[in-house]
């Protein structure tokens, strides 16, 4: 295979890993943003238990999609993470914070114990997901680079109003998908209660998203560009904007287990017309966009990039064997028992 | 301090916190095995409380391990960015391999065996086992293979791009700080970058440091039990248990590190010099036992065996061991500093030793700990042979539970000092004789940054620590459920034992 097939491969590879990361750490990012609004304990600890058996795998894919950026292109993974080193150390610490909130919160019975784990979860997981969305957006307006690909910016040029809004549409979009999952694994008084966040949640998420998408016509002028230059994006984006509407219709006949694989698909979507439109740019560089990272520039050998792709025919396979043979396990309503959380 | 100490200090801080945890996954996870073995070949209920029990203990473990562990995937990005440039070819692919073959497999079933009693049989569930505590070996492969190719890099070349072409450099070719932005090493092959010259031994090395971890876990527990007269049942199964792979993983342990040792005196000679304070190269190189390194005078205080550490290192003891102040060799110097007159090198070896007195006593804290698990295993084992283990109303078996107590801070020292050992020993490279640390730091990240996020990770790493003690104690404290129910499924499909 020649060099640019396997630059291409490894792009889409990396993306699929990321978007895996959305779906699934997504939903139980956005359960811990919702966790605060129930108020009884039996329904904090279902919230708990819902995503229990699985949030420790859905955090894999961030870690893999980060090996693996680290392995096929080391100089992207290197630029961003030391550009926005303060935002990832914040990052960092929320995901420890929520990571051991579900493991300490019910090992006590204390209030005050429960109450601090809570916030702590919660706190964790909301700010986990706005600086994921702020680094998103980032990445999406383009960051300046100098000529060695070094981050040029600063911590607060990364708080810019339009990371910043791409911040708030992620967390509403977790909160939503992770209310729908709640819809799935919860029954009785606690479905009714998250039942009724639903359709306000969509709404949020709607106007944001809708006001992010003008934002980004605005202000982010490649994509205008690229879209004039690329007209088949445009079907993706359609069928984006129809998946998307999709969520509330399917929410508005009852078949949740249909919204959430909606709302999966959309989150699928919305990487991929991200995906489209950047190529080949992994770090898109502005205002000097020739100092931008690509897929050539930014990558390992193709030797590397052969090896890896073989550990990913071997890997992958096996990786979404394990991970749907747990939701398959683990499928249903959740109900407490002495091991749970 | 310089952005380079911090950067350093801050990796070592949340690597070494993160250390104390996987080891007693891979340990405990290795244990759990055995006994949900031994539980479903004998069907006798003090097995499956035993495995219950030892569960809710490596839960603890995991969770905090898989906490601390997200933090160093992305930190040779974050504070080592000239770094992962430079060598991203070659590291990131073991560390992705580890994301893809270890952690999916891991996490995936350890939700199995922590919340799948009543959702799968017990075949099922006891394979699930398996694979966490494989998940959990295979883990430490690829991170292993990863630090193993900065201590011993192999299977690489080094390239750069010329008018857009790109040219492989010779293999002597020596990396200047200038050239960072241009040059990087590549994978020539996969395989011998895999089975580096200290893979195999490091790699065995680290597997029985983590099994003491968790065996030593085990046996303190189960010591305590048994002294404080409680759950006697449960607590002599498990400290036999526990005992035993104790004493196996100590002597295999005993094998390993005179490999290991080997290894270092072959592939990094000044890393074994400083180990030892060997600063002048003689026949009959004696071992120091314990004592101090004056780095001023060069000179170690302490009590030695004459040609001691020749034997170990070479199998000999008349070969010497070369000492720090014939390292590196003259024609290591004349390629990184052409034109050096040999009055100049012992000001320019200097700046290529690591921090002697520091490193000698990481690697001695290390081999006391060592001997001290092997004695402590040795009297247990003996105690156990003669029957005195259990019989509290000796003083002696008191005194021996209560260095059994104490025990689980054995391999938790040696562990963590063995690795401070190997990677302050490995300075002033990051990656051994290629490319120095001063070279690899994040260009753009400030040493302000790095203080206010070591000062974060501090605060948040202290807070861990201290729930982790106040959590497993609580644990301990509350014990095992002398009648753990059994699902109503898997009732049929356990062998009751007439015994119980």
């Amino acid at each position: 295979m020649t060099l640019p097939d396997l630059n291409i491969i490894w792009y889409i590879l990396v993306g699929v890993l990321f978007t895996g990361y959305v779906m699934l750490d997504g939903f139980d990012l956005g359960v811990g943003a919702l966790h605060l609004f129930v108020k009884k304990d039996e329904h904090r600890r279902l919230f708990l238990n819902a995503i229990g058996p699985v949030w420790d795998g859905n955090e894999v894919w961030l870690v893999t999609g980060g090996g693996a950026l680290f392995a096929a292109f080391p100089e992207a993974y290197a630029t961003v993470f030391s550009g926005f080193y303060l935002a990832f150390m914040l990052l960092l610490c929320s995901l420890i914070f929520r990571a051991v909130a579900i493991e300490f919160r019910s090992k006590e019975e204390w209030t005050w114990w429960r109450q601090f784990w809570d916030v702590a979860f919660s706190a964790g997981s909301f700010v986990a997901a706005l600086l994921i969305g702020v680094a998103m957006g980032n990445i999406v307006r383009g960051i300046p680079l100098d000529a060695d690909h070094e981050f040029a910016g600063t911590f607060l040029g990364l708080l810019n109003p339009y990371a910043l809004l791409m911040g708030i549409t992620t967390v509403l979009l977790f909160a939503m998908h992770g209310a729908i999952y709640l819809a799935m694994k919860t029954d009785g008084e606690l479905l009714e209660i998250v039942s009724g966040w639903i359709p306000r949640l969509i709404g949020l998420f709607l106007v944001s998203y809708l006001l992010f998408n003008i934002y980004t016509l605005l202000a982010v002028p490649w994509v205008l560009e690229t879209v004039r230059a690329r007209p088949h994006v445009l079907i993706v984006v359609a069928a984006n904007v129809l998946i998307v509407l999709n969520i509330p219709r399917e929410i508005h006949k009852g078949r949740t287990f249909s919204a959430f694989l909606s709302s999966c698909a959309a989150m699928g979507l919305m990487m991929a017309t991200f995906g489209l439109t950047y190529f080949p740019n992994m770090v898109l560089s502005a205002p000097d966009p020739a100092n931008s990272l690509t897929i050539t520039n930014a990558a390992s050998t193709d030797k590397t990039l052969g090896i890896m792709l073989v550990i990913a025919i071997i890997g992958v396979p096996l990786v979404l064997a394990y991970t749907a043979s747990i939701y398959w396990v683990f499928r249903g309503k959740t109900s407490l028992t002495k091991h749970s959380y | 301090m310089t952005a380079e100490l911090l950067a350093r200090a801050q990796f070592a801080f949340t690597a070494a916190i993160h250390y104390l945890y996987p080891p007693l996954s891979i340990g405990l996870g290795l244990a759990l095995v055995m006994m949900e073995g031994l539980w479903l070949k004998t069907g006798n209920p003090k097995f499956h409380s035993m495995a219950r029990f030892w569960t809710r203990i490596f839960a603890l473990t995991f969770a905090i391990g898989v906490a601390t562990g997200i933090v160093m995937e992305f930190e040779f990005g974050t504070n080592w960015a000239t770094y992962s440039r430079f060598v991203g070819d070659i590291f990131g692919s073991a560390l992705a391999a580890e994301g893809i073959f270890a952690f999916f497999l891991e996490s995936g079933f350890l939700a199995l065996l922590l919340f799948g009693w009543n959702k799968v049989g017990p075949r099922m569930h006891f394979f699930a086992t398996c694979m966490v505590a494989f998940g959990a070996h295979f883990s430490a492969v690829w991170i292993v293979v990863a630090n193993s190719w900065m201590q011993t890099p192999a299977g690489y070349h080094l390239e750069t791009v010329v008018n857009g072409k790109t040219v492989v450099l010779p293999s002597d070719y020596v990396v200047a700080a200038a050239d960072l932005t241009r040059v990087r090493a590549v994978v020539d092959d996969f395989w011998a970058m895999v089975f580096n010259p200290s893979t195999l031994d490091r790699l065995t090395h680290v597997v029985l440091g983590a099994w003491l971890a968790g065996a030593f876990l085990i046996v303190s527990i189960s010591a305590y039990y048994v002294l404080r007269n409680r759950h006697l049942d449960f607590a002599k199964a498990s400290l036999k248990i526990g005992l035993g792979f104790a004493a196996v993983a100590c002597v295999l342990q005993m094998v390993s590190a005179d490999f290991t040792a080997k290894g270092v005196a072959r592939n990094q000679p000044i890393k074994l010099a400083a180990m030892e304070g060997v600063y002048a190269t003689a026949p009959r190189t004696p071992m120091t036992l314990f004592g101090y390194v004056d780095a001023k005078n060069e000179t170690v205080t302490g009590p030695k065996i004459p040609g001691l550490l020749s034997l170990l290192a070479w199998g000999s003891i008349d070969k010497p061991v070369v000492g720090l102040r014939d390292l590196p060799d003259a024609k290591f110097l004349l390629a990184h500093h052409p034109g050096a007159t040999p009055q100049e090198f012992p000001a320019l070896r200097k700046s290529y030793w690591p921090n002697a007195p520091l490193v000698f006593q990481f690697y001695h804290l290390m081999i006391i700990a060592g001997v001290a698990m092997l004695a402590v295993v040795a009297a247990a084992c003996f105690f156990w042979w003669r029957g005195w283990l259990f019989d509290t109303s000796r003083p002696a078996t008191r005194w021996l539970l209560t260095a059994l107590i104490f025990s689980v801070l054995g391999p938790q020292i040696a562990n963590q000092a063995g690795w401070f050992a190997a990677e302050m020993g490995r300075q002033p490279w990051i990656v051994y004789g290629l490319l120095k640390t001063s070279d690899s730091l994040s260009k753009v990240v400030t040493a302000n940054q790095i203080v206010v996020s070591l000062v974060l990770f501090a605060l948040v790493y202290a807070l861990l620590f201290a729930m982790f003690i106040f959590l497993l104690t609580r644990k301990i404290q509350h014990g095992p459920d002398e009648e753990e129910e059994l699902p109503d499924s898997w009732k049929a499909l356990i062998r009751t034992n007439p015994r119980a």
